[in-house]
């Protein structure tokens, strides 16, 4: 029996060794962590609207800990990358700069978290992200189950690539074609879809993995292959011929890409959405990252409205101040900016004309509630 | 004397063979394998002499030329990289002067770093990402691992100083990598920025050097008498080992902070390091199981016939032995621990292949370069996993002849 009890005060040792990890773990993020449960701790529970005095919650975590949360990605051309001194940009991230900003006054006060597809969901239920910007499609069971959806960013949607050699000028001549397609997708759903609605057939050449379904459409293993258009127009562009190549104008599927902040926290969610107003209306009123300043002293009274010259636009009963929205539009610019960034025609990544992605007054979709 | 003479020729060690008759033996010595050596030699040299040829002349190794940072310690805020610098610096540091002290393969393994490192600063291209910084950093890192190895030789400096330094060098380390909220000097560093080498490192060596004491916990456990101990410990064992890292890694990533009471979090690094870990442990301790069952229950006997107790016979008996039967089988499982760490990308944590995915969508030019970059990343696992089972082997041969661990 003896031995018995040497094994015993092993395994102690061994769990008092394990709570010295978990105590440890505590104090390297103690102040963020138990805020942060704090105020996530009745969302999950409570029905209907949550009280205004639990509102405040995320907003006043990120003040007093001077840092954004944002939930992203590395690893997406034109979305979510890295430069060469890893700090983060794209599309997605400077969304999540213009709130830092707007909130903090500090575009670089952000921490991205790269995520995973899977992660998307959970991060938000725990409230382990203040916001999540990671090319996310806006769904009516993602808006159930994961969080509180601001307003569309970008209008995504799948299409299809053809070679200029093909002579295929639209999808009515579709039939009998070979589609390159990564297997298991709603992408490959979304084609069977299209093709029996249509009435053609189709060969689908299968590949498990994104690069080998591009490298087998160059190769001419296909004559089209499909994805969402932004991830078409970035394979194009690596393409060592991209002219080559042409995305016909038809979208078969829907995809909003849009921010989503965790359910339950009001006041937050008011702040995101309206830093995403302020974006696309500061181009819609012309208020560049480079003019916002003399912008100011502008005689459009709408401009001053968003600037914070003149009136409310919500800034007091949200508590934040008058500058806020022109600091986030003097952070990464107005919509257009950010788009023509990554997605322009000079863009870093690849070039997307903005179809959808337009402002509403140039036949677009980006329309935006005023700001005043 | 003719006699002699002829027995002088027959007791002559027989004579290596010339390389036509070598050849002659082991390629055409009968009809299949001249058929073999016919088809095989030339497809051997044609994908030798294409690969060479695409490393050297096609192959375009910008994204990894233009971002060494980001493959070495992925977002670590730049201005703070002397932090890694000075951990890397201190490890080098012991090694040389384990070295110093004991010889065999850890000069091996200084010697590769120190070639490795001399290699890269005196790089006769000229390279805007390998600035003279970095070069003197290297060099003089280079003149740390000797100057550790002159140390390690003095009689004075005592083999506990440097196993002690072995200890606390990594804790050290990981809290300076860490940092102080609120410090001025060395600002909190949140795990979300580590990545890359730094990552794979930390996750590996973490992983290994914790799953150590637990694998070897479970172990005794399984062969408990107390049915508690004895059943946890195979629950633990038989779970693990029954399902696969990736869900273990997904348990840990996702489901344990759905679990987990509201007002506690963990970071993210940390759970995919206790995953990596639990999955470790549990293959250690059956590697440990097997090698207490391989001694002789005439030791323990023994032991007890000359007044030892329960933990003294574990301790000074079955330990020595056991562990020595079976090491070079956990070499070769931490071996593929380190290999397992490229699983934690599919929870989102940038580790060298995870950096490698966000570099290659960096730029346009780069989404073409995917083979070039996953080339590395593999020459680079290679490297390492060399070797350690290179290690491993020469653990083999000389722990028979050696008395102590």
């Amino acid at each position: 029996m003896r031995k018995s009890i040497a094994l015993l005060t092993l395994l102690v040792a061994f769990s008092l060794l394990l709570a010295a990890c978990g105590a440890a773990e505590e104090t390297a993020a103690p102040a963020e962590a138990t805020e942060a449960m704090e105020m996530t701790e009745e969302p999950g529970e409570t029905e209907g609207p949550a009280p205004a005095a639990q509102g405040g919650g995320i907003l006043d975590k990120v003040k007093s800990s001077g840092k954004l949360i944002c939930g992203g990605r590395t690893d997406l051309a034109g979305f979510g990358m890295l430069d060469a001194d890893g700090n983060n940009e794209g599309f997605d991230v400077d969304l999540c700069r213009a709130v830092a900003a707007a909130v903090l006054g500090d575009p670089t006060a952000i921490e991205l978290v790269p995520l995973t597809a899977a992660d998307r969901g959970p991060v938000l239920q725990t409230a382990e992200v203040d916001m999540l910007s990671r090319n996310v499609t806006w769904t009516a069971s993602r808006e159930a189950q994961w969080g509180n959806f601001t307003t569309t960013m970008f209008f995504d949607g799948q299409g299809f690539m053809i070679t200029k050699d093909s002579g295929i000028t639209s999808t009515d001549e579709f039939d009998g074609a070979t589609v390159c397609v990564t297997s298991g997708t709603t992408t490959e759903q979304n084609l069977s879809d299209f093709f029996r609605q249509n009435g053609m057939s189709y060969e689908a050449v299968i590949f498990e993995d994104t690069s080998a379904v591009y490298a087998a459409y160059e190769e001419g293993r296909c004559d089209v292959t499909t994805s969402d258009k932004s991830q078409l127009a970035s394979v194009r562009s690596g393409f060592a011929d991209p002219d080559a190549h042409i995305i016909l104008d038809i979208t078969i599927s829907k995809e909003p890409l849009t921010p989503v902040v965790p359910h339950g926290d009001d006041t937050w969610y008011d702040t995101v959405n309206i830093v995403m107003f302020a974006l696309i209306n500061a181009e819609e009123l012309g208020v560049t990252q480079d003019n916002v300043e003399a912008m100011k002293t502008s005689d459009n009274i709408k401009v001053l409205r968003l600037l914070g010259q003149e009136g409310d636009w919500g800034y007091s009963d949200l508590g934040l101040d008058a500058d806020a929205l022109a600091r986030a539009i003097a952070a990464v610019g107005n919509y257009g900016e950010i788009y023509d960034r990554y997605m322009g025609p000079n863009g870093k990544s690849f070039t997307l004309p903005r179809g959808p992605n337009n402002l509403w007054t140039n036949g677009g979709l980006i329309y935006a509630p005023p700001v005043k | 004397m003719e006699n002699i003479r002829t027995t002088k020729g027959a007791i002559r060690p027989p004579q290596p063979p010339g390389p036509l008759k070598w050849v002659r033996d082991n390629l055409f010595n009968n009809w299949y394998n001249t058929l073999l050596t016919v088809v095989l030699v030339p497809t051997v040299l044609f994908v030798l002499v294409q690969s060479i040829l695409w490393v050297f002349t096609k192959a375009d190794w910008r994204p990894i030329i233009e971002n060494p940072m980001l493959f070495a310690v992925g977002q670590y805020p730049r201005d703070q990289l002397w932090r890694v610098a000075i951990g890397l610096s201190g490890i080098m540091f012991l090694m040389g002067a384990s070295w110093g002290k004991w010889g065999g393969l850890l000069r091996t393994i200084s010697l590769s770093f120190a070639i490795v490192f001399a290699f890269l600063a005196l790089l006769p291209v000229q390279l805007e990402t390998l600035d003279t910084d970095l070069r003197i950093y290297l060099g003089s890192t280079v003149l740390l691992i000797f100057i550790g190895a002159w140390l390690g030789r003095l009689k004075a400096v005592k083999k506990a100083y440097i196993l002690i330094g072995w200890a606390i060098m990594p804790i050290i380390s990981i809290i300076f990598l860490i940092g102080f909220e609120g410090v001025e000097k060395i600002p909190e560093v949140s795990t979300t920025f580590w990545g890359g080498l730094l990552v794979t490192f930390l996750l590996s060596a973490g992983g290994i050097l914790a799953s150590f004491p637990i694998g070897l916990a479970l172990a005794l456990g399984r062969r408990s008498s107390l049915p508690v101990v004895k059943g946890f410990s195979i629950a633990f064992i038989e779970t693990v080992r029954g399902v696969p890292l990736v869900t273990i890694l997904f348990m840990f990533s996702i489901i344990l902070v759905l679990l987990l009471p509201a007002d506690s979090s963990l970071d993210r690094l940390f759970r995919a390091w206790m995953a990596v870990t639990f999955f470790s442990a549990a293959y250690t301790a059956e590697n440990i199981r097997g090698g207490l069952q391989a001694v002789p229950i005439g030791q323990i006997e023994a032991a007890k016939a000359v007044g030892m107790n329960a933990f003294q016979t574990m301790l000074f008996i079955v330990m020595p032995q056991a562990l020595r039967a079976v090491l070079p089988t956990i070499v070769g499982q931490f071996i593929s621990l380190f290999k397992d760490t490229t699983l934690v990308v599919i929870v989102g944590i940038n580790d060298l292949l995870g950096i490698g995915r966000s570099v290659i969508n960096m730029e346009p030019a780069f989404l073409q370069l995917d083979l070039e970059v996953y080339m590395f990343i593999a020459a680079v696992y290679w490297v390492f996993s060399y070797f350690m089972s290179r290690a491993s082997a020469r653990l083999e041969t000389t722990m028979g002849t050696r008395t102590t661990l």
